[in-house]
């Protein structure tokens, strides 16, 4: 039962992992997701990914409205989602 | 955060807060972490000295605080402070023993705003358990907690304390917390303060013991990459260097005891000559700022030889200054955990000699 981002694809379907929040801190003016014992701060583009990121929307829908939302190209914007769900699949933050 | 800082005396602001909410519990572990001197419910703080405590560490930068004893589910207001500190923006994480949970109680404390819990198991053989526990019946309370929790779906820890007689389960304690949905396991060997250090000769594992389970959470960790996460904790009795102990002296984080002492870590009162703030005279920040006894071990001026000067003197901080002070009387000294320590021998040939020797009988933590 490997699963990694070696896997990710559009199709995937993405959702925190269990006992992870996404919150915004009102002290930094920044928002944070928030694990057991880690806390990660989010970019723009960063927050822009995971704030879509519901359980159901895989991550080429992801891409999709991100693409229309900021008029970019989806293909670029699929590979920025997809290396970050990597990224946060590895640490065990989102699940797929 | 702090890394580019961390040369300073200034570590930023801590990120946790180690909430004692009570020493009160029904279990007698031998090993508890608690202070031999238990503080009595009649100093426990208020409700509202705790939201206002709750409210502080926000404002002083803290993102996650642990809501900890004792067994914390004790205090009745346990929902209360959980839904305040949840508001306050904290990532809540109750510590408990699961003893007086049940399933109505877990959803109060869920619908609270409760992100995170973890449970404690005292071994997995279930008469064994509940003997370390010192409580009958304790561990079937553990397993109906773990299936609801399962059922939940928040955040889940186990949290496996390991000693001379379970550390032979630790491959069926993983086991469980595979089929528990756990996201994380804790394996923590004891470590030796206060009550485990009364206990010490019936429970230090010998090395041949620590290093079979060194190499099975090795092991495990590789084979569950991204299915359940370790954290393991080393005796460090038989280690090379010791323990960056709390990450280094009031570095990361702080300890509030049940009568609102702040503390640098919990087990910072065995050490004599420190005197403690308390969270109904000084905020906070204040204390974390300037205290003292939070600045008395702080960064590296503080240090001896052969911690002064060594190039690890920012990796581990010098070890531990609470195991330096019980081996020397000094809390300034190298913690003898370390090769490089004069003691470190003698703290080496006492681990060899309790560990080969037959256990002695417990002495249950009490009032």
């Amino acid at each position: 039962m490997s699963e990694g981002a070696g896997q990710l694809g559009a199709a995937s379907v993405p959702r925190l992992g269990r006992g992870v929040r996404l919150q915004h801190d009102q002290v930094r003016g920044v928002w944070l997701l928030l694990a057991p014992e880690r806390m990660l701060e989010l970019d723009d583009i960063s927050h822009a990914i995971v704030s879509r990121i519901d359980g159901k929307a895989s991550l080429g829908a992801i891409a999709d409205d991100l693409a229309r939302t900021f008029a970019a190209d989806r293909d670029v914007i699929l590979a920025d989602v997809t290396e970050l769900v990597g990224e946060l699949t590895a640490k065990r933050i989102i699940v797929v | 955060m702090s890394d580019g800082r961390a040369n300073s005396t200034d570590p930023g602001p801590p990120s946790a807060l180690l909430a004692e909410l009570t020493h009160r519990c029904p279990l007698r572990c031998p090993y508890c972490s608690n202070p031999l001197e238990l503080e009595r419910r009649s100093d426990e703080l208020a409700t509202a000295d705790w939201m206002r405590v709750f409210d502080e560490a926000v404002g002083l930068g803290i993102r996650h605080v642990h809501l900890s004893g004792g067994e914390p589910t004790a205090r009745g207001d346990i929902a209360d402070l959980i839904a305040h500190a949840r508001k306050a923006g904290l990532y809540t994480n109750l510590i408990t023993s699961g003893v007086l949970m049940n399933e109505g109680r877990l959803d109060a404390l869920i619908d609270a705003g409760l992100d995170h819990l973890q449970l404690s198991i005292q071994d997995i053989d279930g008469a064994s358990a509940d003997r370390i526990a010192g409580l009958e019946g304790a561990h079937a309370k553990k397993l109906e907690l773990s299936r609801q929790v399962k059922a939940r779906g928040i955040g889940f820890t186990v949290n496996a304390v390991i000693h001379r007689h379970n550390i032979h389960n630790l491959e069926r304690m993983i086991d469980f917390a595979l089929e528990m949905d756990a996201g994380r396991l804790e394996v923590a060997h004891v470590q030796y303060y206060g009550w485990a250090l009364k206990n010490r000769a019936a429970l230090i594992p010998t090395r041949a013991a620590l290093d079979a389970a060194t190499r099975i959470v090795a092991e495990a960790a590789e084979r569950l990459k991204g299915r359940l996460a370790f954290d393991y904790v080393v005796p460090d009795y038989y280690a090379r260097y010791p323990k960056p102990c709390m990450g280094g002296w009031a570095r990361t984080g702080l300890n509030v005891t049940p009568s609102g002492k702040v503390l640098p870590c919990h087990a910072a009162e065995t050490i004599a000559g420190l005197e403690f703030d308390n969270v109904r005279e000084r905020s906070l920040a204040d204390i974390w700022s300037s205290s003292p006894t939070f600045l008395a071990f702080r960064g590296t001026g503080w240090m001896e030889e052969p911690c002064r000067g060594c190039e690890r003197a920012e990796v581990d901080w010098g070890g531990c200054r609470c195991q330096a002070f019980a081996f020397t009387g000094r809390a300034t000294a190298t913690d003898p955990a370390c090769s490089l320590s004069s003691l470190h021998a003698d703290m080496v040939a006492i681990a060899e000699r309790e560990s080969a020797a037959a256990s002695p009988a417990f002495a249950y933590r009490q009032f």
